[in-house]
């Protein structure tokens, strides 16, 4: 695939853009959504890894939600959809919110005792406040930046929500099934199939990534959300689960928070740009990194901070 | 200012130094061994008569055990041929009895118990819990034994014990409150705290990410803390069980103090009752009679007890040793990045 | 454990989960938990208040000071004078043992540790020594002091050995304390992170001198830390006294020499006061074991906050 545009140079103040390379708008305040051309400067072109998503069901919404703790305020009045049927990137510097906001998505943020929620949350409609969060939190899982499998076998990991949710204990006979299913929608059956009790601490490091997916779809959630799932791996793993969340996204809504733009770029939807706290910008993948309507969107993009 | 020629006689004689001081410090630690080592060999040969005497039977019933006790020590006095029979299970068995019933109901409460200083309880009873369990757990043995002489042991022969009892079993032992359920119920309380205190250290050990990933999959905190935590934590669980039964075994001036004086072997068959009878363990056994050490066939017994009791601690430490080790495999993470 | 009501305004979140929701399993452990924790607070508690009341009843300046007696009424036995003084010879005795070699130990196992066979030896028969029974050692020390060699240790009559002194109480408690000083300086110096100890060794000095002049005095806190408990485990045990010491409630030292003759000779100690004045023990009078059991909590209480003061500084030395 070659480039219509050789790499163009960084510019490390974001105000001063050569005309050359930066294509305006055409029609102001509104994206372009896949004009076809290379993005923003800044940014080596990377090739979208699949077509745009085709069909997007609204799962859950996020209505002027600000989450602080104790006095310092960590997200501000922020609000956007979450769909299936896409990935929604959270992007933006360290320390701006994004995990904060994610956590926030299923109630993770009642774990610290200073933070503290207003605005709401719906999912299908219900106010996840309203539910226990224990069953808010089989239909939203989590995938954390570090894999953390349990210290069981690789079985027992995908079982787990299975059997902690059942009434009765079920036989493992019963559950092979499932856990066959989950591990194979996480792209990781093929490595795992001849030794499920394989201790799952003894897995590389991708492999422990694709296992605590399999472990969160096994309770069959309706939305995925994913804290820099890859910052922890190598380049290869990275790009087995890249895949792996856009063959995921017309079945669950994707979340992922992430600090890789060249990342947000290639497996996004939409995505939301986070600074400091605020949603400075929500928008298509091409329009935001493409023709941001933010001075400031455009030059995270463009790599002048970060 | 150092010169080169400087340099390097410094470090050369800093290699002298260290080796002097690696033998110095490696002779102490071999002499350490070795005292240690020798004890246990001593003991052994002081032991052995004893053994030699009775051969298995030293650990199976036979005739009263303080009659003997008696016969052995006045056989000594007298230099008649020495008597060394001697038929220890009454005070094995009370051992047994006392070790285990604390251990097992002190197991129970103290993971309980752990559980909920680390995770469920609330923060201000937190702060007062630890400190407190850290208090107890170095209290001496022989504060417990007054507390429970003057306290517990009054407490059940008084209330607990219906004059019908004392009476059914008069010919052949004194219900007076010195009893199996006294002895238990303070082994309990000594050991506790040594199991709460490791189990809770186990236990907040626990990465994070596990008890996160749990709670994040949609489990409750009671099952998340139960199946992985509790689960984690399992080698503290082995460790803190170890010890206690080790201190529990060796427990002699406690015991002796609220188990009754009285090598009787108490009989779960004869009822509820077999609560209140009076026995007296190994380790209680030995210091029960140290006055008695002069006499050598005396001093042979005790050897073999405390013999006994040597090897009980030593295979726990391997037990102990042993029970980690497969527990490894699946807590320590290990694989190609 | 339960939810806190959570208000209907579409802005206020529940706070924590609400345990009505989980299986009953779950909630009985829960209730479970809670009731063992209150009742394990609650016999704490009582123990401790217990005691203390008991004691304040029966504690008097005037048994701090006078010695015990002979005596057939609680009046006339006097006080814990003796007692008290020979807790404190045993414990300077036994550390004054355990800490040097119990240092040394320390050292040897996390400096050098060569060849590792002997190291392996070492720890596990140091971790057979924390296991062991002190009724056990309390045997040995008998075997051990009661040959003719050690003789000048205690006092000889008629040609056998008495074997019963203060040197062999002191002797057979360090190694009581030998294990914990061992565990906790070896866990101080090992948790000194490498890069101290290689830039020492950078500027030329040897290992022992580095470990003298640097790590040492940087796990101090830990080294205070394994003294304290190995005092607090010295003075709390009784069989070793009951045996070793001989069973005079005075101190009664033998020949001429001053402090030698104290630590040949046969004394008390607190914990085997209180054993013998149990109703179990020998002298029978409730109301001074009380007072010494009191005054023995309090010595117990005070090395218990001392150790919480050093382990807390221990850790607060990071490295990192």
């Amino acid at each position: 695939m070659g480039l219509s545009n050789p790499p163009p140079v960084r510019w490390l103040t974001g105000s001063a853009a050569p005309a050359a390379t930066l294509r305006e708008p055409q029609i102001a305040g509104q994206h372009g959504n896949g004009n076809g051309r290379s993005p923003a400067h800044g940014f080596v072109a990377t090739p979208r890894r699949v077509a745009p998503a085709s069909f997007a069901i609204d799962r859950m919404q996020v209505e002027d939600l600000s989450v602080s703790y104790g006095s310092k305020l960590a997200v501000d009045s922020v609000s956007f959809p979450i769909r299936q049927g896409e990935v929604l990137a959270l992007i933006g510097p360290s320390g701006c919110g994004k995990t904060t906001l994610l956590r926030s998505l299923n109630r993770l943020t009642e774990l610290t005792r200073t933070a503290s929620l207003t605005g709401r949350i719906t999912l299908d409609g219900i106010d996840i406040a309203a539910m226990e969060p224990t069953s808010l939190r089989r239909r939203v899982t989590m995938v954390f930046q570090q894999p953390n499998p349990f210290p069981m076998s690789v079985f027992d990991n995908v079982a787990y929500v299975l059997r902690e949710q059942a009434r009765r204990r079920p036989k493992r006979a019963a559950l092979r099934a499932a856990v066959h299913e989950a591990l194979a929608r996480a792209g990781l059956l093929d490595e795992v199939s001849d030794n499920l009790d394989h201790p799952a601490l003894r897995l590389s490091g991708g492999q422990q990534q694709r296992l605590c997916i399999a472990r969160a779809l096994a309770a069959d959630p309706e939305v995925l959300l994913l804290d820099e799932p890859c910052s922890a791996l190598d380049p290869q793993s990275t790009k087995v689960i890249e895949d792996l969340i856009v063959k995921l996204r017309e079945e669950v809504a994707v979340v992922i928070v992430t600090h890789n733009l060249q990342q947000a770029y290639r497996i996004a939807d939409h995505v939301a740009f986070m600074y400091l706290g605020e949603l400075v910008e929500y928008g298509g993948v091409k329009g935001i990194f493409g023709a941001a309507r933010e001075a400031r969107t455009r030059e995270y993009v463009s790599g002048a901070f970060g | 200012m150092v010169s080169q020629d400087d340099t390097f006689v410094e470090a050369s004689r800093g290699i002298d130094d260290d080796r002097r001081a690696e033998l110095t410090l490696g002779a102490l630690v071999c002499l350490v061994v070795l005292l240690l080592l020798g004890m246990v060999a001593f003991v052994l040969r002081e032991a052995w008569p004893s053994f030699a005497h009775n051969g298995l039977a030293w650990f199976g019933p036979g005739g009263s055990v303080d009659n003997q006790i008696q016969a052995i020590f006045t056989s000594g006095d007298l230099r008649e041929a020495a008597q060394y029979t001697f038929h220890a299970w009454p005070i094995v068995w009370s051992t047994i009895l006392t070790t285990t019933g604390a251990v097992v109901i002190a197991f129970v409460s103290a993971l309980f118990v752990a559980v909920f200083i680390v995770e469920f309880a609330p923060d201000w009873l937190k702060r007062v819990l630890e400190p407190v369990v850290r208090l107890l757990a170095s209290v001496p043995s022989v504060i417990y034994g007054l507390v429970g002489v003057l306290v517990v042991v009054p407490f059940i022969g008084n209330h607990l014990v219906t004059q019908g009892e004392k009476a059914s079993v008069t010919p052949v032992i004194q219900l007076s409150g010195y009893s199996l359920l006294a002895a238990v119920l303070i082994l309990t309380v000594t050991i506790a705290p040594i199991m709460i205190a490791i189990f809770a250290e186990g236990l907040r050990s626990v990465p994070r990410g596990w008890i996160e990933g749990s709670l994040a999959l949609g489990v409750n905190r009671w099952r998340t803390y139960w199946k992985i935590a509790v689960r984690t934590a399992r080698p503290a669980l082995v460790a803190g069980t170890v010890l206690a039964v080790a201190r529990a075994l060796g427990e002699a001036v406690m015991l002796s103090m609220v188990s009754g004086s009285v090598g009787f072997a108490p009989n779960p068959a004869d009822g509820l009752i077999f609560l209140f009878e009076p026995s007296r363990g190994l380790a209680a056994t030995i210091i029960r009679n140290t006055e008695e050490l002069s006499s050598p066939p005396m001093k042979h017994t005790l050897y073999a007890i405390a013999a006994v009791l040597l090897f009980s601690s030593a295979m726990l430490s391997l037990i102990g040793w042993a029970a980690k080790r497969p527990m490894k495999r699946y807590l320590v993470a290990g694989g190609s990045p | 454990m339960s939810a806190v009501g959570a208000p209907a305004s579409p802005g206020a979140v529940r706070r924590s989960e609400s345990s009505s929701s989980w299986r009953l399993s779950d909630r009985i452990g829960l209730g479970f938990a809670w009731l063992l924790g209150l009742l394990f607070c609650a016999v704490a508690v009582s123990i401790v208040i217990y005691l203390l009341i008991q004691g304040v009843r029966y504690v008097r300046p005037s048994l701090l000071v006078t010695s015990p007696s002979a005596g057939y009424t609680q009046s006339e036995t006097g006080g814990f004078l003796d007692p008290m003084i020979g807790t404190l010879i045993v414990a300077l005795l036994a550390m004054a043992i355990a800490m040097p070699v119990g240092i040394a130990t320390a050292v040897w196992l996390s400096e050098f540790a060569r060849p590792a066979g002997l190291a392996r030896v070492a720890e596990s028969t140091v971790e057979m020594l924390a296991g062991t029974p002190s009724i056990v050692l309390a045997l040995f020390g008998t075997i051990i002091f009661e040959s003719p060699a050690l003789g000048f240790l205690s006092q000889t009559s008629g040609g056998i050995v008495f074997g019963r002194s203060f040197f062999a109480a002191g002797a057979m408690l360090s190694l009581v304390a030998l294990p914990l000083v061992v565990s906790t300086v070896r866990e101080g110096l090992q948790a000194i992170p490498t890069h101290v100890r290689e830039a020492s060794y950078a500027v030329g000095k040897s290992k022992i001198a580095t470990t003298r002049r640097v790590l040492l005095p940087a796990a101090r806190p830990s080294v205070i830390t394994g003294a304290m408990l190995g005092v607090g485990r010295v003075i709390g045990d009784t069989a070793i006294i009951v045996v070793l010491l001989g069973a005079t409630l005075n101190l009664e030292g033998v020949g001429g020499v001053p402090l030698l003759g104290t630590l040949r000779g046969t004394g008390s100690t607190l914990t085997s006061y209180i054993y013998d004045n149990a109703p179990t023990g020998d002298y029978n009078q409730p109301n001074k074991a009380y007072a010494a059991a009191f005054v023995l909590l309090v010595i117990v209480l005070a090395l218990n906050a001392g150790v919480d003061v050093f382990a807390r500084r221990a850790k607060e030395l990071r490295w990192g």
